[in-house]
């Protein structure tokens, strides 16, 4: 089938807005959305910028805004987006990053937020065995987090980040959980600081946008609100 | 831009994030990366890394390393082999200690699974050897070492394309690489350097290796004269996704599955009667390719990309979402087939290089093959050849080599620069570099590198692929040859300094060309069948000529063949039955 593909360009070293160019492929209903851009890219406009990598869903590089939803272009095949018979699919970079090319964006500002809640293990404790114990429903109670990334399709979503760009977003907090739930971390104060304060977790609103948009199938706002509630929970104890 | 480094990591896998730990305990260091760490290929590796921890079954390091050996056809140096066994245990735990997410066993430790090859006693049977993460193995490991990185400051330079290495005569002192973002050329000056670039499998048609797995560090240094070991070793999964070569693990053997041809008959029988769809993957990729040939694939066709059923429909719903759960999606995306209710449709996929940079046990790259090492330049991870996987590495032992070898590499370098002057290194390093930039940027019309991409990876697919002959090789080294020369007149369309992929996609071309051509020079030149090189026309494993590590220098045009001993002190070759 012949498809038209409508891309978001911008090179700043020439052009002082972004504007939209078309390109026809043509595209198996099976194929990637990737397949078509690495298409255009490898035979058509060399000019046009993307990243990607792994091209099956786990490396998170192609993120980017197709037909108005956040998605990963390796994860979404032509037939999803298109009806049969020239049909056009709209492909623009990722919201709340600035743009450096085309659909590539500067992701700085999210990986600053997902260092800055220590997303890694905190447990100065002595290991007494080999390996530390824990239980299959202990290692499951954190399970969903684990499947993340972090290829920020979330934080494009997350409309909350139209109004406050200063919070931490979906992921990030997401992240956090995956090791305060996590039985064998002691970190859950030293977060603490970054998650309450009024940019941290508050100003999520529940609009599920993050869960919709997770190309893994995380339940973002699900371990959003567990968060909240322990932090809750945590003052009411002190 | 000359940056000063005591160690510099070029690439962010698993084995440059476990060096880098490493080495910046004690020197200042810094990880170059072509793409964003977490982006690295590592992340998509699945179905566990061995370890005899002996959690379920009884287990032992020598028994690891004999399957090690012996699934590496006696290619492998067998110290090499016991210190990746021996050290694999504690470098589990290490990984445990930092957070991995393993599955656990009802007693709450690390669940271990069967995996291709590995063995109790030497190969009665199958054992379970595998320590997993759901199907998502890599993809802890790499999210738990750049949680680490992160922890302990590792300082990144995301998006940098390595573009050449400094040598003065056997001595390095660091890299040249262009920040993708500026289009600036950078040097960076270094006592140790450490290549961990990953794997090629973008040689071949039909792989499971992301789009950044062009070799770029094997290729820049092969141009600079360091030889590359045993390059004729290129592991085929067995089960790629049909057409498209994304990988389905061998977990999903390992839990149950089986492969099935048109005639519904379970034919792994016939080929390794004991340990049957866990026979190590060369045996099986073979066997599939021999089932297609001989029109039993599941169109019957006899062609090439004709396929067979991977049929997991017996390991039950449960199991399958609570151990295979992203394979489940993999397939229910890509294929619209459940798993669980229906066969997968699988053939033999690029997947893995067995040879690359020849290294040590710490690491260091080798000259020549009778010992002589280049001061300050190291290797680790799928780009290097230890050798622990010779002729066919095991499933598994790919993340374990990473950690083994990343961990010993690092702790090495960090030894290495206390007593190392810095090296003497200015601006005319980067010439050569900007030059070759210069001169795809010039604006003169060429051709455009997209068909000659695609005829490198058909005749690398067609005939330096499972089964090999003299005649085929012989014109598939004439065909990249002949791209090699045409590759010297593209030019790219993009000429803008930020953010050129197009630039960075023709560099890596180039790079694959001349792996493509010192892999079939290798393979012509071995006239034996071993592990995954196998030839019609010599189908046996001949010890008396070439129980030899192949050691390829690329010379201009050509590229000569020298040899480096194996390692057999432990174990003497032995048939290879299953």
């Amino acid at each position: 089938m012949k498809i038209t593909l409508n891309i978001q360009r911008f090179n700043p070293e020439t052009d002082s807005e972004p504007y939209f160019q078309r390109y026809e492929v043509e595209a198996e209903p099976n194929d990637r959305l990737l397949d078509a851009l690495m298409h255009v890219k490898r035979y058509q406009d060399g000019t046009l910028g993307f990243r990607k990598s792994c091209a099956h869903g786990v490396c998170g590089s192609d993120a980017m805004v197709i037909n108005g939803k956040d998605r990963l272009a390796c994860k979404t095949l032509v037939k999803d987006v298109a009806e049969e018979g020239g049909a056009e699919i709209t492909i623009e970079p990722l919201r709340h990053f600035t743009v450096q090319r085309d659909l590539i964006v500067d992701q700085t500002v999210f990986f600053d937020k997902y260092k800055s809640v220590k997303p890694f293990l905190i447990n100065t404790e002595p290991v007494a065995e080999k390996e530390r114990l824990q239980s299959q429903e202990e290692r499951m109670a954190f399970d969903d987090a684990t499947n993340c990334i972090l290829c920020a399709a979330c934080f494009s979503a997350c409309p909350v980040l139209d109004k406050n760009p200063a919070f931490l977003g979906p992921a990030v907090i997401a992240q956090a959980s995956r090791f305060n739930d996590d039985s064998r971390d002691r970190g859950f104060e030293e977060r603490l600081p970054v998650l309450d304060k009024p940019d941290g977790v508050w100003p999520c609103e529940n609009q599920f946008e993050c869960t919709r948009a997770c190309p893994r199938g995380i339940k973002v706002t699900k371990l959003i609100n567990q968060t909240k509630r322990r932090i809750q929970k945590h003052k009411e104890t002190k | 831009m000359i940056h000063e480094f005591e160690a510099v990591i070029v690439g962010a896998g698993g084995a440059g994030l476990y060096s880098a730990l490493e080495a910046s305990k004690n020197a200042k260091t810094a990880v170059i990366s072509k793409v964003y760490a977490t982006r690295s290929h590592t992340g998509a590796a699945q179905g566990g890394i061995s370890a005899a921890l002996g959690n379920v079954e009884e287990d032992k390091p020598e028994w690891h390393a004999f399957d090690t050996v012996k699934g590496g056809d006696y290619l492998v140096d067998q110290e090499a082999a016991l210190i990746l066994a021996e050290e694999a245990v504690q470098a589990v735990y290490d990984l445990e200690n930092r957070g991995l997410p393993f599955n656990r066993t009802p007693e709450g430790r690390i669940d271990q699974r069967r995996f291709g090859g590995h063995t109790r006693n030497f190969g009665e049977a199958a054992v379970r050897r595998a320590c997993y993460a759901a199907d998502r193995t890599g993809h802890m490991i790499l999210q738990t070492l750049y949680q680490q990185c992160i922890k302990n400051n590792v300082q990144f330079f995301d998006e940098f394309q390595v573009l050449d290495v400094i040598l003065d005569g056997k001595r390095c002192g660091g890299v040249v690489a262009v920040e993708l973002k500026t289009g600036e050329v950078h040097i960076f000056k270094a006592k140790a350097t450490l290549f961990a670039t990953g794997g090629f499998g973008r040689m071949f048609k039909i792989t499971s290796n992301a789009y950044a797995n062009t070799g770029d560090g094997p290729a820049v240094l092969a141009r600079r004269g360091v030889p590359l070991e045993d390059m004729e070793f290129f592991q085929f999964h067995p089960t790629g996704i049909k057409d498209m070569g994304i990988l389905i693990s061998e977990a999903v053997r390992g839990e149950g599955g089986q492969l099935y041809n048109r005639e519904g008959e379970r034919f792994m029988e016939r080929y390794a009667p004991t340990l049957l769809d866990l026979a190590p993957r060369d045996m099986v990729s073979r066997a599939i390719m021999t089932e297609i040939n001989e029109g039993r694939g599941m169109r019957g066709d006899k062609r090439i990309d004709d396929y067979v059923h991977l049929d997991a429909t017996g390991i039950g719903k449960e199991t399958i979402m609570a151990k295979l759960p992203d394979i489940t999606e993999f397939c229910k995306t890509y294929l619209d087939v459940d798993p669980s209710e229906k066969p997968i449709p699988v053939q033999p996929t690029a997947h893995y290089a067995m040879g690359g940079i020849p290294t040590d046990t710490h690491g260091r790259v080798a000259a020549d093959g009778s010992g002589g090492i280049y001061e300050g330049l190291y290797a680790a991870g799928e780009c290097a050849c230890v050798s622990v996987h010779g002729a066919n590495r095991l499933g598994t032992n790919s993340l374990l080599d990473l950690v083994v070898f990343g961990r010993r590499a690092g702790i090495h370098i960090a030894d290495y620069v206390k007593n190392t002057d810095t090296p003497k290194v200015d601006e005319n390093a980067a010439e050569a570099s900007r030059q070759r930039m210069a001169e795809l940027t010039d604006g003169q019309k060429g051709p455009h590198g997209e068909s000659l991409r695609e005829t490198m990876q058909m005749e690398m697919m067609e005939k330096v692929g499972v089964y090999r002959t003299e005649n085929k090789m012989a014109e598939a080294v004439q065909t990249i040859a002949d791209l090699r020369n045409r590759y010297r007149k593209v030019r790219i369309q993009d000429t803008a300094k930020s953010f050129n992929t197009d630039l960075l996609d023709i560099l890596e071309l180039g790079n694959l060309l001349d792996l493509s051509l010192i892999t079939a020079e290798s393979a012509k030149n071995r006239q034996e069948s071993r592990g995954a090189h196998s030839r019609e026309d010599y189908p046996d494993r001949d010890d008396k000529k070439w129980l030899n590590h192949t050691l390829a220098y690329l010379e201009g045009d050509s590229v000569r063949i020298a040899f480096k001993p194996v390692d057999t002190s432990k174990w003497e070759p032995k048939a290879r039955t299953y």
